[in-house]
């Protein structure tokens, strides 16, 4: 087993043995002890402390799907990173971000990505937007062990489903129980905020400018009263990160798109402290 | 009971080399060549979904002649031990020299084993640098040899006629679509000499393209961009023979 990932010697037979497109699986079968859920743990009392990241929000718009999150990793009352990136692409049409323990979620993000692109290049055809939130799901329950230890990683899951010609959210439960949702999702401990906020200024026809604005403002109140999430950090130049994935593939907003954007929305709420207000009726 | 004949080594090898060689001389050579922007793969294929070339690791590209099945479940080996390493390690731990060191052993360990049959494949491993001289390419015969290439290389039945002409013509720094009509070019020379036309539909070209702003460099050329290439090559084929006729 030893030699076999040093690059000598000969391919292991379980290498050339033809077998699943999955890496998950084949690793399950040559060094499951690489994988994150096959640890095993030991007997802990009470919560584990580790750096915990916050709160991401998604929202679709005609022709695709803005997925951010805010920076902030804490360690009970302490900010433990500043700059945390908590967003990241899953493939060319879909990104993946996670709330819950950093390290583990960061780990099990690596994970998912070669998942995908390892299915991509057995197959020569990626996995359907539902087969992606599945795979995922199925990682979130390999966790299970740790999320019952306070370790839980709950991520938000979006993407540009190029058979139907839309962007789609997936949101997750601890247990890796997934819910498709409608128009605007967010998870992490500001999600509750955020979620209102979205509430409030979602409308069926945002275009992508007005969608990445909208989710800057979620950020915003849920900053606003979440201590646990980030806000825009102007003296530090951290932004939050906002990503857009539509036909043409997933793109990042660069920093200073993500800049602007922020300072904007900074300087509106000067005037006007609580953001944008809905009509009554 | 009868005794089994004596067979001396050299002997029994070279029946399983001949036997190797005959079986990849059946399929239809393919060509590799470096270009400015990065390296190039041109083979004529028929079919859209079975492909010789394809997609190992970031920068690492993969081609092979002979026996579909064969190198199919090398290619998945492959796939599976850059996966594993870059997972283990980092990206940057992947490299075409580890990924063709473990094809030579395996090959080679087929190979002379008495118990299996030797693999009737062909290999190309290469692997797009920073720069042109960063590329590495490397070819793997049945046997388990490497050969370290530079500039162009061809596998495959005809591969020795294929790789005089590539040698002849290929210089650093040509454009992709340039060194796609060299390997056209290449590819439509029968054995005899005679020269015979490859209809875009048949060709499979594949580029690991070092500009690409994406991690992953491996790219396949299909469809309107790879007739437009085509195209462009006829206009580089003009502007080369009107240059011929201008030195005579």
């Amino acid at each position: 087993m030893e030699a076999n990932n040093r690059g000598t010697g000969r391919l292991p037979a379980a290498f050339l043995t033809p077998g699943s497109s999955s890496f998950m699986d084949f690793l399950s079968d040559h060094q499951p002890e690489l994988l994150p859920g096959k640890r095993q743990l030991p007997p802990v009392q009470g919560v584990v402390e580790a750096p915990h990241g916050t709160t991401i929000v998604a929202v679709t718009f005609p022709g695709g799907v803005v997925l951010a999150g805010d920076r902030r990793a804490t360690m009970g009352n302490v900010i433990a990173q500043r700059d945390i990136e908590k967003v990241f692409p899953a493939d060319e049409y879909s990104a993946v971000g996670i709330a819950g323990t950093a390290g583990l979620a960061v780990e099990m993000v690596k994970l998912f990505q070669l998942e995908l692109e390892h299915f991509e290049k057995v197959e020569g055809a990626q996995l359907s937007l539902e087969g992606k939130a599945n795979r995922l799901s199925t990682m979130i329950r390999s966790n299970l062990a740790m999320a019952m230890q306070g370790l839980a990683v709950v991520p938000l899951f979006a993407g540009y489903d190029v058979d139907r010609g839309k962007g789609r959210i997936f949101s997750y439960d601890v247990t890796g129980g997934r819910s498709e949702e409608h128009n605007y999702s967010a998870t992490g401990s500001g999600s509750i905020f955020a979620r209102g906020a979205m509430k409030k200024l979602f409308r069926d026809d945002l275009t992508e400018e007005q969608a990445t604005t909208l989710v800057v403002q979620a950020l915003y109140d849920a900053a606003d009263d979440d201590s646990a999430t980030g806000g825009p950090d102007v003296a530090r130049r951290i932004y939050p990160i906002i990503t857009v994935i539509t036909e043409d593939g997933f793109r990042r907003l660069t920093e200073d798109e993500a800049s602007e954007l922020s300072r904007s929305v900074l300087q509106r709420r000067l005037e006007e402290p609580d953001g944008p207000k809905a009509a009554l009726l | 009971m009868s005794t089994p004949f004596y067979v001396s080594p050299q002997q029994a090898m070279a029946d399983r080399a001949e036997y190797a060689r005959k079986g990849i001389a059946r399929g239809r050579s393919l060509v590799v060549l470096q270009y400015a922007d990065g390296i190039v793969f041109v083979g004529e294929n028929p079919s859209r979904a079975l492909h010789k070339f394809s997609e190992i690791y970031d920068r690492i590209g993969f081609a092979a002649a002979g026996k579909y099945n064969e190198y199919e479940n090398l290619r998945i080996g492959g796939v599976r031990y850059a996966d594993l390493r870059g997972y283990t390690y980092d990206r940057d731990d992947v490299t075409a020299r580890g990924l063709a060191n473990v094809y030579a052993q395996t090959l080679g360990t087929i190979f002379s084993s008495a118990a299996e049959k030797p693999y009737e494949v062909e290999l190309v491993v290469a692997e797009v640098g920073e720069t042109p001289e960063g590329d590495q390419i490397y070819r793997l015969p049945h046997d388990g040899s490497i050969v370290d290439e530079h500039g162009s290389v061809a596998v495959g039945g005809n591969a020795e006629q294929i790789s005089g002409f590539l040698d002849q013509r290929h210089r650093d720094g040509m454009s992709l679509a340039e060194a796609l009509k060299l390997a056209v070019q290449a590819l439509s020379r029968d054995t005899n000499g005679s020269e015979r036309e490859i209809p875009a539909e048949r060709l499979e070209v594949a580029v690991l393209d070092r500009t690409r702003p994406q991690q992953r460099k491996f790219k396949r050329i299909v469809g309107r961009q790879l007739s437009r290439l085509l195209e462009a090559e006829g206009a580089a084929t003009e502007a080369e023979s009107s240059d011929e006729s201008e030195e005579e």
